[in-house]
């Protein structure tokens, strides 16, 4: 469904050499990007280690400079909060969840907060063109050495149970087939902080992060393999 | 101030040599028996250096660090067990509730003496009457009565119940005593851990006859009763921080020590029931802070309640 929407007339010729080595991360620092730290410093980290009580294993799939694509099962915001809380602090501004527009910016407050502390690359869910063509704008991010978090089941679940993986990072694979992807499952966080609620509840959460892959296939064949990635970790004994 | 200092050093001293003999027993073991495997046993003792040295930071802290202190172990237990809880959805409120009573909890006892009166009810009186009142605003009936029971359940054991060892800590002197609120509470906790470690190391040695097979297979009469006596018979080198005579010493000690063994065989029985082995993993080789402290959420509360009925 979702790819009959994505016009594939919009994307580039020419392509930059893909960041290898993270040095691009010497671009300068905003002051947006030192709020962003030091909001993780002082707020987010005492609060995913003091009060959540996060677990991280397999943290050594993580590449340590380069940019890839993070995806995860999605039930919370506390989600993109923990897997942002992976990165040092210096790397934070080179990492972007791509976030839904229609809803980080439903009001100006939500918007700015949202770009400045979480650093999001909000993409339109509806009315694609092919200048705000969301493949497009998470391509040129990978390109200028940023590395995304993507949740590819689109918006929050309602429970603990997974649902089904869109194509859109199989849209991107389809371009980009040298990009590294890594696997990650998160538990709890729904528990914690469901959808409709504000106040979490302290339930330990964990992060499970999988071993970084390198999928080519169509659009179908990649869809399934992200999901069987996530779901292995799902069930993997740790 | 000053009187009040000289226990808890002298006591310091002794925890410290309690410590290095612990130590030295796991380096020499290790070494006559190589081919064992002693890791889990020195990560446990390395484990109760930290803990010893963490807990007279917070007896000789001032009052409201060691109670935050408190707030934050209280808070860490009731997270260990909310987490193994079947909660609901329609729960989220309501547990909201119950993280919030915990440092409520604690701002009694920091308005104490006077908020005696407050500290005792608030969680057994006021939250056991609101916690269903906001369970029902969820309106959810499906596992209500569930719910309802097995939050107060923990409010009462982890949060009311480790409470009474802050309390003990900022009361005076009792009458005629060199003791303090601080001392007392180097005596219990002192006491009932010992307690449990010898009662693990009696049942490991001797142990035979199992007392509540199904419930913890690792409790046996012989470590029931060879570390309960064991651990009165310490007790009494360290009266000197109790206003106790010598007799009295024997009779607190047995009935914190017999408390505590009730709150262990409990905690087993709430571990088999969540079919888990330990409440977490913060203490390496312990498991959960929940693991460490099951037995002082019996013994705490009695011992309080002797001490404050008979000495204050």
């Amino acid at each position: 469904m979702e790819s009959d929407q994505i016009p594939e007339s919009g994307v580039t010729t020419k392509m930059p050499p893909m960041n290898e080595s993270g040095q691009a991360s010497k671009r300068p620092l905003t002051i947006g990007n030192l709020v962003q730290m030091i909001f993780f410093a002082l707020v987010i980290r005492p609060f995913l280690a003091l009060f959540i009580g996060l677990r991280v294993s397999g943290r050594a799939h993580l590449p340590e400079s380069g940019s890839f694509i993070l995806i995860a099962n999605h039930s919370s915001h506390l989600d993109t909060v923990s897997l942002l809380s992976l990165f040092p602090l210096n790397r934070l501004r080179r990492i972007r969840p791509v976030a839904a527009a229609d809803y980080f910016d439903r009001n100006k407050i939500i918007s700015v907060l949202s770009r400045t502390l979480f650093n999001i690359l909000p993409i339109v869910r509806k009315h694609i063109t092919a200048e705000n063509n969301p493949i497009r704008q998470m391509r040129a991010a990978l390109e200028a050495g940023d590395s995304l978090i993507i949740f590819p089941e689109g918006t929050r679940g309602s429970g603990e149970e997974m649902g089904e993986f869109r194509s859109g990072v199989a849209h991107l694979l389809e371009k980009m087939p040298e990009a590294c992807v890594v696997p990650a499952y998160l538990i709890n966080m729904g528990r914690s902080l469901p959808k409709g609620e504000f106040i979490p509840v302290p339930f330990f959460c964990e992060i499970r992060l999988g071993k970084p892959l390198k999928i080519q296939g169509n659009r179908r064949e990649i869809t399934a393999l992200l999901e069987t990635a996530v779901r292995e970790l799902k069930d993997a004994v740790i | 101030m000053l009187n009040n200092l000289e226990p808890i050093t002298k006591m310091g001293l002794i925890v410290l040599a309690v410590l290095v003999i612990a130590s030295t027993v796991v380096a020499t073991l290790s070494r006559i028996k190589p081919q064992k495997d002693y890791s889990e046993l020195a990560s446990r003792v390395w484990a109760w250096w930290i803990m010893a040295a963490i807990f007279f930071a917070i007896i000789v802290a001032p009052a409201r660090i060691s109670l935050v202190f408190f707030v934050f172990l209280s808070f860490w237990a009731m997270k260990e067990y909310v987490n193994l809880l079947k909660t609901r959805a329609a729960d989220h409120g309501s547990l909201i509730l119950t993280f919030l009573a915990i440092p409520i909890q604690y701002f009694w006892i920091a308005l104490s003496p006077p908020w005696y009166g407050m500290f005792i009810i608030f969680i057994p009186v006021y939250m056991f009457l609101f916690l269903p009142v906001r369970l029902v605003l969820s309106k959810e009936t499906t596992g209500f009565v569930a719910s309802a029971s097995q939050i107060q359940w923990g409010l009462m054991a982890f949060v009311f119940g480790l409470s009474h060892l802050a309390f003990l800590l900022t009361m005076p002197a009792p009458a005629g005593s060199l003791a303090s609120g601080r001392t007392l509470v180097l005596f219990v906790v002192f006491v009932v851990e010992m307690s449990d470690v010898l009662q693990y190391v009696w049942g490991k040695t001797l142990g035979r006859h199992k007392i509540i097979p199904t419930v913890s297979p690792n409790k046996t009469w012989e470590g029931f009763i060879g570390g309960i006596a064991s651990a009165i018979l310490l007790s009494l080198l360290i009266r000197f921080l109790t206003p106790f005579s010598i007799g009295e010493t024997i009779l607190v000690s047995f009935l914190i020590t017999v408390a505590g063994f009730c709150g262990g065989a409990v905690m087993s029985a709430v571990k088999r029931d969540f079919g888990v082995k330990d409440f977490g993993s913060v203490i390496p080789g312990h498991g959960g802070m929940l693991d460490r402290v099951d037995s002082l959420c019996y013994a705490a509360p009695i011992f309080f309640h002797y001490v404050r009925f008979y000495h204050y």
